[in-house]
């Protein structure tokens, strides 16, 4: 059974952190050179990680499978980054962004993580304005913000509906500058594989070369996976196509412990389904909520007419009307569930029915055309590129998708997984969000992670290690993992059957869906995690991945992450499952009060989920961290 | 969750650029792909096409993407001719079918520039736009040392203007638009974003002299004025950014000439 010491400094919650930093231990800077870290993945919490740790002085490999750090998915944000500036002078502060976050998370998240990620969230937009972030601004030259779900302060920075991009665009031009100062090595378009592990501390990766095909084995002093979030093992969700889980996956396998997968997001803003060719979901920024208004006709028989038809009294506004303190700035988990009670009830839009009308024809009155374009003009194109409709004309249609993973490798405090010298940041942790993330929260977390997290808690794993004592590929350990990677990609080219890697993507996709999405049942369940293992095997028996294994091969690069999203959808289920209560995300049908909102189980389940590998064919082991709150009283989640 | 379209299904003819790797000879093959769906992407017919041939055990057709919503700036195909496709202001993966008539050939090919060689179909290498990022795309602010995000006000215009350059995507269709095969539309966004911001002011020289340096070794050709980049960019970058680089570039040049840098090394301290 893993050991699981979230090693949570002790005193009050706003002295921890800074008690923490005095009392970790140090690298001397002489020292810090001797010391290899390898970085994989480059998106916001890693590339931000591997630029600031080459600053430091250590030797900083940074691993990334795209052809450049820029295309990381961290990219694709549109709406925003919090922080507890209070520039705004409307009541602001760390302790309410940190009570925001951990109530908006459903009390699942450490508290003392948390109150942390709201501390530095003030000292990243001070360093992304440095780095030339070009963040929205007043006339007068200063900060301008924006509200986000489950806030009652403007507290959301923004460039355009593209924060993301800039603030990765301004990692990235971090990472540039230490690659070119020769402080960090950056090797491209090669994908993590597998951890190698040697003494029973994470010394190492494999990579595969995606254009030559060949193992590559990578050794260092400490193993970072900033990887991102699994939500593609839904095969349809709001993620790159390339965001994958093998990295992580493939760590759990090598005994890093997986906490709370079934904690995924399901975004209530997306553009709706509306074929089964279908590659990907794109995402209607949250922010549009803090000018539009969602709805859907009072009446089923006006589910078709045109929504410009629709008098004002026969519109249900319905966010608004259930929640009214929060209206349609409810939280995601809450406002995507109420879209998915409207639309069963038979009053979904669109030519599926599942859909709901985001309205900004409110805000075009108050605020002009003109007025909303400046705000939202980039995701009125993009609406328009998709569904080819005009949305300054007729109310956009959106439904909810999956958009993020709050669950990944379990860390502790440090951002140290159970495997010593293996650290995971980012979305690939599990450690900030509890059972739901706040919109605008996961841009912060990434940077906190890479910026002002880890260049601290990394030093004190090192100063235990020997300097210049990194082991040798040549070691046993390196060999054993080459070869298991080496069995999978032969066992994938070889089974030569008669169905594309997307066809097995797309069947786990609809199962995971159906089963493990908005709303869950024991039984359905149940369902899952039989028919899961028999389209594994499936899989195994009758994918076809066609071409060699020592060039590049797309095939090959999808059908090992998607043989990977088969086994993390099975843990998924068997975690959703054994969870039985309805927390943030996670949505039990059995458990819920008689208006539909979560009913959680503090006494039995208010902790976290770390499950343990034990083993192909066995089940794993379930392990408990128990959440201990001391300073936030649990109590029932209210956006009314 | 899947419901049937309306819409007319169509067909089409393509011819598709199949290179096995490096250096290696290409030619057009054509595929049929028939019954598609108008709303679906080009992405996603290539998905469906793939699909076809990996069932059939063909090596099926490499191109890249990823976030398939416009903003990673990994998809990089030449559609009919054109880098991203026929419409303006958008990236190949916000191409839809809708595009093309019912019956029509559509041509398919890479991003093609002698800085950027194919690594493989539709493929091609473009890490020289990393390289000249590298040799000074950036404000050097040491993780940690920053004053107050508002301690330095930036005038709403510079910052709305340093916005428009830093939206570019880094995907390269400037130059696979340009017959020279320039970057200085990809070079001067980034030179345009950092030098419009105070923040930047410190390197602003040193940036342009040492990203135009990098640009000319990877093998970049020059700007002859005819603006097919910000045609094909899918940001709409304006090519009034790259006057303003060669405004930056000779003011750079002519203080350098005029103001050689210290010779004095850092000193040891006490």
């Amino acid at each position: 059974m893993a050991k699981l010491e979230s090693k949570i400094p002790s005193g009050p919650l706003a002295d921890k952190w800074r008690k923490h930093k005095a009392e970790i231990k140090l690298v001397n800077p002489a020292n810090k050179r001797k010391y290899e870290i390898i970085v994989v993945g480059a998106g916001l919490a890693g590339s931000s990680a591997a630029a600031t740790l080459g600053e430091l002085g250590y030797k900083v490999k940074c691993i990334v499978f795209h052809d450049s750090p820029r295309r990381a998915h961290s990219i694709a944000a549109q709406g925003g980054i919090n922080a507890a500036k209070n520039y705004q002078n409307d009541g602001d502060s760390v302790y309410r962004l940190f009570y925001d976050t951990i109530k908006g998370g459903d009390y699942r998240a450490r508290e003392a993580n948390v109150h942390r990620l709201a501390e530095v969230s003030v000292n990243i937009i001070d360093q992304c304005v440095a780095q030339g972030v070009p963040f929205a601004r007043e006339y007068g030259g200063l900060l301008a913000n924006r509200s986000f779900g489950g806030a009652q302060v403007s507290r959301t920075f923004y460039a355009r509906g593209q924060t993301g991009q800039q603030l990765l665009l301004g990692a990235y031009s971090a990472l540039s500058r230490t690659v070119g100062q020769g402080l960090v090595q950056l090797v491209t378009q090669h994908e993590m594989v597998d951890l190698v592990i040697v003494n029973g501390h994470a010394k190492g990766v494999i990579t595969r070369d995606l254009v030559t095909g060949k193992l590559v084995r990578h050794s260092a002093d400490a193993v970072i996976l900033a990887t991102g979030g699994y939500g593609n093992v839904f095969n349809l969700s709001t993620y790159a196509r390339g965001s994958n889980a093998t990295a992580i996956w493939r760590a759990y396998k090598r005994g890093a412990c997986f906490g709370n997968p079934c904690f995924t997001q399901i975004h209530p803003t997306c553009i709706p389904v509306s074929g089964d060719y279908q590659s990907k979901l794109t995402l209607m920024s949250e922010s549009l909520r803090n000018d539009g208004r969602i709805w859907v006709p009072k009446k089923k028989e006006d589910c078709k007419k045109d929504p410009n038809t629709i008098p004002e009294e026969d519109r249900d506004y319905y966010l608004e009307r259930i929640y009214p303190s929060f209206g349609n700035l409810a939280p995601r988990d809450v406002s995507s569930r109420a879209a998915k009670r409207m639309c069963d009830e038979g009053r979904g839009v669109g030519e599926t029915g599942l859909g709901v009308y985001l309205d900004l024809s409110d805000a075009i009155k108050r605020l002009t055309e003109a007025g909303v374009r400046e705000r939202y003009g980039n995701l009125f194109d993009i609406y328009h590129e998709i569904t080819n409709e005009n949305a300054y004309k007729t109310p956009m249609r959106i439904y909810p998708a999956v958009h993020y993973t709050m669950g990944g490798l379990w860390v502790d405090y440090n951002l140290m997984s159970n495997v010593p010298g293996l650290f995971v940041l980012g979305e690939a942790n599990f450690s900030d969000h509890g059972a739901n993330r706040l919109g605008a929260s996961a841009l912060m977390q990434g940077l906190a992670d890479g910026y002002f997290v880890i260049p601290y808690t990394i030093g004190d794993y090192l100063a235990g290690q020997k300097p210049n004592a990194k082991p040798s590929t040549e070691a046993a350990e390196f060999k054993q993992a080459e070869e298991n990677v080496a069995a999978i990609v032969k066992r994938l080219m070889s089974a030569k059957g008669k169905e594309p890697v997307n066809h097995f993507h797309k069947r786990l996709g609809q199962l995971m869906w159906t089963y493990c999405g908005m709303a869950r049942t024991k039984e359905g369940l149940e369902k899952a995690l039989q028919e899961i293992p028999k389209l594994r095997e499936e899989f195994w028996a009758n994918v076809n991945v066609p071409g060699s294994a020592d060039n590049m091969n797309q095939a090959l690069e999808r059908a090992g992450r998607v043989a990977d999203f088969m086994e993390l959808g099975e843990l998924m289920c068997r975690d959703a499952l054994t969870r039985e209560e309805s927390c943030g995300g996670h949505f039990r049908e059995e458990y819920q009060y008689p208006d539909g909102e979560c009913k959680r189980d503090d006494e039995k389940f208010g902790h976290v989920a770390a499950w343990e590998y034990q083993g192909e064919g066995q089940t794993p082991l379930r392990n408990v961290e128990t959440l201990a709150y001391e300073f936030v009283k649990m109590s029932v989640r209210s956006y009314k | 969750m899947v419901a049937e379209s309306s819409s007319k299904l169509i067909s089409v003819t393509l011819r598709v650029w199949r290179q096995a790797g490096p250096g290696q000879a290409g030619k057009f093959v054509e595929y049929q792909a028939a019954n598609l769906n108008p709303n679906m992407s080009l992405l996603e017919m290539l998905d469906v096409v793939n699909d076809d041939l990996e069932r059939k055990g063909e090596d099926p057709i490499a191109f890249a993407h990823d976030c398939r919503e416009g903003i990673c700036g990994t998809c990089s195909l030449v559609i009919d001719g054109k880098p991203h496709g026929p419409h303006r202001g958008i990236a190949s993966c916000q191409t839809y079918m809708r595009s093309f008539a019912d019956g029509a050939t559509i041509t398919i090919e890479p991003f093609r520039a002698k800085p950027f060689p194919v690594i493989k179909d539709l493929i091609s290498d473009r890490s020289a736009f990393d390289k000249i990022q590298q040799a000074g795309g950036f404000i050097t602010a040491r993780t940690g040392s920053a004053c107050d995000a508002n301690a330095i006000p930036v005038p709403k215009g510079a910052a709305d203007l340093a916005m428009d350059a830093a939206q570019c995507i880094g995907c390269g269709a400037c130059v696979a638009a340009c017959k020279n095969a320039s970057a200085m539309l990809f070079v001067a966004a980034k030179v345009s974003h950092l030098g419009l911001l105070p923040q930047g002011q410190a390197e602003r020289d040193r940036r342009v002299l040492s990203m135009v340096k990098t640009m000319d070794e990877a093998g970049f050709g020059n700007c002859s004025n005819q603006y097919e980049c910000s045609a094909a960019c899918p940001k709409l970058i304006s090519h009034d950014f790259i006057a303003r680089m060669n405004r930056d570039y000779l003011g750079a040049v002519v203080r350098s000439a005029f103001q050689p840098e210290s010779q004095a090394a850092g000193g040891g301290g006490a």
